[in-house]
């Protein structure tokens, strides 16, 4: 069991660029910030190194961080433009029993980040949802589609924050 | 005659959907299997059709405000729910809870996990060709519910346990009536072992079927019963324990490959069989020790966390059952995010399924005890 320090040290030392690999604390949580183009080096090393042995995602969360550049429209919705997507990767160890999180933005413009469906097949999953519903595109993704919207949604994704209801679904009225 | 028929009959694959309007799917789940004869060569899973948006609701509702609707996700355990949406809510708070209130809590959820179980057990001998069972269990889950109607009023989704406390105390009646349920059930799982567990056709249809390895599983992060009959020794209440779990004494059973191979349908049943009995130890232990207290005291009068994350989890009847919230100090959460256990073992049935018969789909699917109320939130 290692402790977060422990972890951090480990990481840094393996991934040795320092804008890659930051510490930053969210409340009572350590989080470790990575940049989105190496998750998947990093994972992969998690995953494999004997002395971590992260074998299991707990969970991966996609978020809208609210953080672009706001206009509000007449009706009182606004838009966003310019900031950030995150990707929280919660990781667990079930041999050595220690925890992590990992955090990771991706420019809301340009939302690509790379898969780790190939490291933890429990991903899968997440990361669909988190394209359907947040929008962000997992590269590298072996089957990236929507899961809990329907495959023609065509609206846009509903957990981002500016997102607004369509009139007509299939010539059905949204809001009702 | 036999070269007639080898020139006549199409030998394509063919594509049959079960459901969404299945009963031994469990709800609204649509299986796209990809058939070779009655052999599946491959089965996807599509979901969605109870989706309801319940994230994006939490971000327009205040924090107590959320608990009725995680009754909503996995309807068959909502007290477990509203404990895990509770546990993340404190966290961030960082509240003390009174002795009393964690008491009431582990009783709650380890009767719910009683009664999930039931259904699991008792739907899956239904699923398999025993309809029996299904009755004596749900006569035997109605009598939990009956105590939770005592406690708080509801049958089945309570809006119970609050932030900070529970909503009333316990009634007078309830600790006698507690005790004698739990003398009442312990010779009705040996009823119930005798009726389906060892019975021989039931054992046909289960054992060495959908084999779930232990490095497959946690690969894919399965959890509660569905690892554990893998013969993974992995339980929240064990391995990360909240309330006050670490105080009572319990054992968490494994799958042993008794009827066929470690980790097969059988097992994940039988390992359901057997924490129900941990339950009743855990239960028999809470109800002798709960103290007297206040359960309203440290329930806030308003709920502003600071900005922060945090991640709770807890063991679900089905898994493990996680809540991250991410808050900014608004009376609204930012962004919550479930983990729902039935969503994580399903994303496992296109991977132990492959290989098998039609009929087995069922018995696989009814092995994992899925609920889409949570799979689609």
């Amino acid at each position: 069991m290692k402790t977060f320090e422990e972890l951090f040290e480990i990481l840094k030392n393996k991934f040795n660029e320092e804008e890659d690999i930051s510490t930053h604390k969210e409340g009572n949580e350590d989080v470790i910030l990575i940049a989105a183009p190496k998750i998947n080096l990093v994972a992969t090393f998690l995953k494999n190194e004997p002395e971590l042995n992260f074998d299991s995602l707990i969970l991966l969360t996609g978020v809208d961080d609210e953080n672009g550049e706001k206009t509000t429209n007449e009706d009182g919705s606004f838009d966003l433009s310019g900031g950030t997507l995150s990707v929280y990767y919660h990781l667990e160890s079930t041999s050595l029993k220690h925890k992590l999180i990992l955090k990771t933005s991706v420019p809301r413009e340009n939302p690509v980040c790379p898969s780790v469906a190939l490291v933890w097949r429990g991903s899968d999953w997440h990361e669909r949802e988190a394209y359907d519903l947040i929008g962000i595109i997992f590269d590298g993704h072996p089957n990236l589609s929507r899961i809990l919207m329907p495959y023609d949604w065509e609206f846009g994704h509903p957990l981002r924050k500016d997102y607004k209801n369509p009139e007509f679904y299939n010539g059905m009225k949204v809001p009702y | 005659m036999t070269n007639i028929i080898e020139s006549k009959l199409k030998t394509d694959e063919m594509v049959l959907n079960m459901g969404p309007q299945h009963p031994s799917t469990h709800g609204v789940l649509r299986v796209e299997l990809k058939l070779d004869g009655e052999k599946i060569v491959k089965a996807d899973s599509h979901i969605g059709y109870l989706h309801r948006c319940f994230e994006k609701h939490c971000e327009a509702m205040t924090y107590p405000q959320i608990i009725p609707y995680v009754d909503r996700m996995d309807y068959l355990a909502a007290m477990s729910n509203e404990l895990g949406y509770v546990l993340a809510v404190e966290k961030l708070l960082k509240i003390e809870i009174p002795e009393r209130v964690e008491y009431i809590r582990v009783i709650m959820a380890e009767f719910q996990r009683i009664a999930s179980h039931l259904v699991a057990l008792g739907t899956f001998g239904l699923d398999t060709g025993a309809f029996t069972p299904f009755l004596y269990t749900f006569r035997d889950r109605e009598k939990i519910l009956t105590l939770f109607e005592l406690t708080c009023g509801a049958r089945l989704l309570y809006n119970y346990i609050w932030v900070g406390g529970v909503s009333h105390d316990l009634h007078p009646d309830f600790i006698r009536l507690a005790k004698e349920f739990i003398e009442y059930f312990r010779p009705k799982v040996v009823e119930l072992n005798e009726l389906l567990t060892y019975n021989k056709i039931f054992i046909e249809r289960t054992a060495n079927i959908g084999v779930l390895p232990p490095e497959l599983a946690i690969n894919y992060g399965v959890s509660g019963p569905s690892l554990r009959g893998s013969g993974v020794k992995w339980d929240i209440r064990r391995e990360d324990p909240y309330s006050i779990y670490d105080m009572f004494e319990f054992d968490i059973p494994v799958g042993e490959g008794l009827a066929g191979t470690t980790g097969d349908c059988w097992d994940r049943y039988y390992v359901r069989i057997l924490e129900m009995e941990q339950s009743l130890r855990i239960l028999e232990q809470a109800l002798d020790q709960i103290p007297e207290g206040d359960v309203s005291a440290a329930v806030p009068k308003r709920v502003k966390p600071i900005d922060g994350i945090s991640y709770a989890r807890v063991e679900n009847p089905k898994g493990e059952l996680g809540y991250f919230i991410i808050s900014k100090g608004g009376l609204q959460p930012f962004r919550v995010k479930v983990r729902p256990p039935s969503f994580v073992n399903l994303s496992v049935f296109s991977e132990i399924a492959k290989g098998h018969m039609v009929a087995d789909v069922v018995a696989i699917l009814g092995s994992l005890d899925i609920v889409l109320g949570e799979i689609d939130r």
